[in-house]
């Protein structure tokens, strides 16, 4: 026990201290920030910079709709006829839009177009459009001599309210978070698996090239060498997890802080708002909270917690210890690639598998590939949120834990005859001789 | 004389291919021991027996007179032909950390480093990193880490290569200064010259077996062909040739002959002694030089393996 405590030790150590390993951790979430704040510093800019956008209205009929908004300023120069407005447009302004005289409403779509030196942003040409749609539409309500006001009572939004059998309320709100909730932990154990099970592959590797594999195996089991590699390994993967977790914290409260500012700000725009409408949109916004919180209290999160725990431990060792046979097997790291998609395959499927089975978890594909042991980690606990019945759960962790139990026994097998193999570009065939020395 | 090792009947198969066909060995303490053969003959398949990395298929191992288990491994060190340190951990570090594996505490382990490193005066390596020594450098220190827990068996496997002459001889003085103290060392090479300094006993694998074995002195008498090689000083070198060509075996010794020294390698045949010869030459010449040709472990090794077919 003392030496497995020995070797994690070294191992996380050895990759704490690695270079790229520090640069890594701090350098990702400041990235990941870098990044944020550059796309938002970009939005901020481009919103600010104001177009202002000609007209020319020879049907006169539709200039009312022409109102500035935040973004975009409206010219009317129509008087100045559309020969005129285009050398006009071209010297000062972004764009002119000519709508053509027409004797008919029904033709008062036709012919319109803009002109400009660049392409036309195309959020501006939609807003332009929709616009000019609700315009021409309302235009001809009123030549039919219907009421507007009536018609605009028979619009109505629909929001269907759903709930289960045992009568919990749900929402698209729950089922957006529970896509969220799972595909999350799905998605991390993915991530996980990869980049620490390849890292313990190439610590296998090293100490096979570097040739200290013997002298260290002449002082410990093989398998408590690979045991304390798999963990030390792990631990330093949970290290910067939980640093990434903090530091995505410290910086989400920052930016609320700094961003916070202008929502506050943008709240004494809403002040401006008669008594009546601010009560509204408080209202509407709390309610929204409350179910917010309500669908996360109604989210089964014990179950996932402790799922989450078993799934990420068995999905990475049953993977981490077939790494580490891999790279017992190989040389060097150019010679992984045979075995590589192998491993990749059931992954990659699962995440696939994952998404889709987000859309509809109790499928049967979703309940075959949660009980396949080598996806089961990822789509397990992608469908838990959804609430999968207990038989389930027990059997794919029963599944689970036999498969993790046999590919250790296997790994660990193939692991000890490997390192001390050299020279050799290991076949499938080969392996299979190595499990019975 | 009390065995520090004893191998009994040890056979190892890898699927179909035999790697050690019933061998025993027995290093008694104290003493150099010598594991030698060809390439791929199986020295290292036993060596890892020894040192607990693989199972014998059959057969027992007596470390000091005790079965052979798994916390002995702090009674053997181990000096592996394919050695190598962590790269990019700093000597110091590595070697504590090999240290505390082979069950010494910290403390322990730190003391007797800095010991073996003024030693070695090679303090000034302590916070460098392996990929910063030269190779002789990091076998040094493998050499240290080989021997720190003061182990009752050492094992070393082509101990010497990668130093150069001086260290090859510094690491020499310290295996017999080691073997002076107490330990038995089990001493595997290809290099026989350096066999015949240090050994004194030896076992031959071959093939999966073991074709030899014994004290180096005795298997050195064993292998004499009663050859002597003499020393003749004489005018007429082909007239006392030819003289002694008509009653003995003769041919020409390698060392050449220079003047009137005549350096020939007679071999006696049955029923023929060495003071027959004397007379028989004291007659023709004036005798400068005799001996008994003790054939080198080089060449019983080359002849045993012959034989072994």
């Amino acid at each position: 026990m003392d030496k497995l405590k020995l070797i994690i030790k070294r191992e996380f150590l050895a990759k704490v201290k690695n270079k790229s390993f520090i640069i890594l951790t701090i350098l990702s979430p400041l990235l990941m920030v870098g990044l944020f704040s550059l796309i938002i510093f970009l939005n901020e800019k481009n919103s600010e910079e104001i177009r202002t956008v000609a007209f020319v209205d020879e049907s006169h009929e539709l200039a009312s709709i022409f109102e500035d908004s935040k973004s975009t300023k409206y010219i009317d120069l129509t008087a100045l006829g559309l020969e005129e407005a285009r050398a006009k447009t071209k010297e000062f302004y972004y764009g002119l839009l000519y709508i053509p005289k027409n004797d008919s409403l029904v033709n008062l779509s036709k012919g319109i177009s803009f002109f400009s030196e660049d392409t036309p942003s195309l959020n501006l040409l939609s807003e332009i459009e929709n616009k000019l749609e609700k315009k021409i539409r309302d235009l001809k309500i009123e030549q039919l001599h219907f009421d507007i006001d009536k018609i605009k009572a028979t619009e109505t939004n629909v929001d269907i309210a759903t709930e289960n059998f045992s009568g919990e309320k749900s929402s698209k709100i729950g089922s957006l978070l529970r896509m969220a909730a799972g595909g999350g932990f799905g998605y991390l154990i993915f991530m996980f698996i990869i980049i620490y099970g390849t890292s313990v592959m190439r610590s296998v590797i090293e100490e096979k090239t570097s040739r200290i594999i013997e002298v260290i195996i002449s002082s410990v089991k093989p398998f408590q060498l690979m045991l304390g590699k798999i963990l030390g390994n792990a631990l330093a993967g949970v290290l910067q997890f939980i640093i990434w977790a903090i530091s995505a914290g410290l910086i989400l409260t920052a930016i609320t802080y700094i961003f916070g500012v202008e929502a506050a700000s943008s709240g004494s725009a809403m002040s401006k708002m008669n008594p009546e409408m601010l009560q509204q949109v408080q209202e509407t916004s709390a309610n929204d909270l409350q179910l917010v919180l309500q669908e996360i209290k109604n989210l089964p999160i014990l179950i996932m917690f402790f799922s989450f725990i078993i799934y990420f431990l068995g999905g990475y060792l049953i993977y981490s210890s077939i790494y580490a046979a891999i790279g017992a097997a190989v040389d060097s790291e150019t010679d992984t690639q045979q075995f590589m998609m192998p491993v990749l395959m059931p992954l990659i499927i699962a995440i696939y598998v994952g998404f889709s089975v987000i859309e509809n978890p109790h499928g049967s594909i979703a309940l075959g590939f949660s009980l396949f042991p080598l996806t089961s980690p990822i789509v397990m606990l992608m469908r838990i949120p959804f609430g999968v019945p207990w038989w389930q759960i027990v059997l794919s962790m029963f599944l689970l834990i036999i498969t993790f139990i046999a590919i250790v026994w296997f790994a660990a097998k193939i692991y000890r005859v490997g390192i001390l193999m050299y020279g050799k570009k290991p076949s499938y065939k080969e392996l299979y001789k190595w499990l019975k020395y | 004389m009390k065995n520090i090792l004893t191998v009994e009947n040890v056979c190892k198969k890898y699927g179909s291919f035999t790697a050690l066909n019933n061998v025993s060995i027995e290093v008694p303490e104290g003493s150099v021991f010598g594991l030698l053969g060809p390439n791929g003959a199986g020295k290292t398949s036993l060596i890892r027996i020894i040192n607990q990395i693989t199972l014998p298929d059959t057969g027992t191992i007596y470390l000091d007179g005790e079965k052979l288990q798994p916390h002995h491994i702090q009674n053997i060190g181990y000096l592996p032909e394919e050695r190598g340190l962590y790269k990019s951990m700093k000597v110091g570090e590595q070697a504590l950390y090999l240290a505390q594996l082979k069950g010494m505490s910290k403390a322990e382990a730190k003391k007797k480093l800095l010991y073996w490193f003024e030693k070695f005066e090679i303090t000034d390596w302590w916070g460098k990193k392996i990929q910063e020594l030269s190779k002789g450098m990091a076998q040094k220190v493998q050499f240290i880490v080989t021997v720190l827990h003061a182990p009752k068996l050492l094992i070393f496997d082509e101990p010497f290569s990668g130093f150069d002459p001086i260290n090859a001889n510094l690491i020499k003085d310290e295996i017999l200064q080691l073997r002076d103290e107490g330990a038995s060392i089990i001493f595997s090479t290809h290099r026989m010259e350096s066999v015949e300094e240090l050994c004194d006993n030896i076992a031959l694998i071959d093939k999966s077996n073991k074709i030899l074995d014994g004290k180096l002195n005795d298997i050195r008498q064993h292998y004499k062909t009663n050859q002597y090689e003499v020393g003749l000083l004489c005018a007429d070198k082909e007239a006392v040739f030819n003289q002694i060509n008509s009653k003995f075996i003769v041919e020409n010794s390698k060392s050449p002959s220079f003047n009137n020294d005549l350096r020939l390698l007679i071999s006696l045949q049955k029923g023929e002694t060495s003071s027959d010869m004397i007379q028989f030459l004291n007659n023709k010449a004036q005798i400068t030089h005799f001996t008994e040709v003790i054939p080198s472990v080089n060449d019983i090794f080359l002849k045993a393996v012959a034989n072994n077919g």
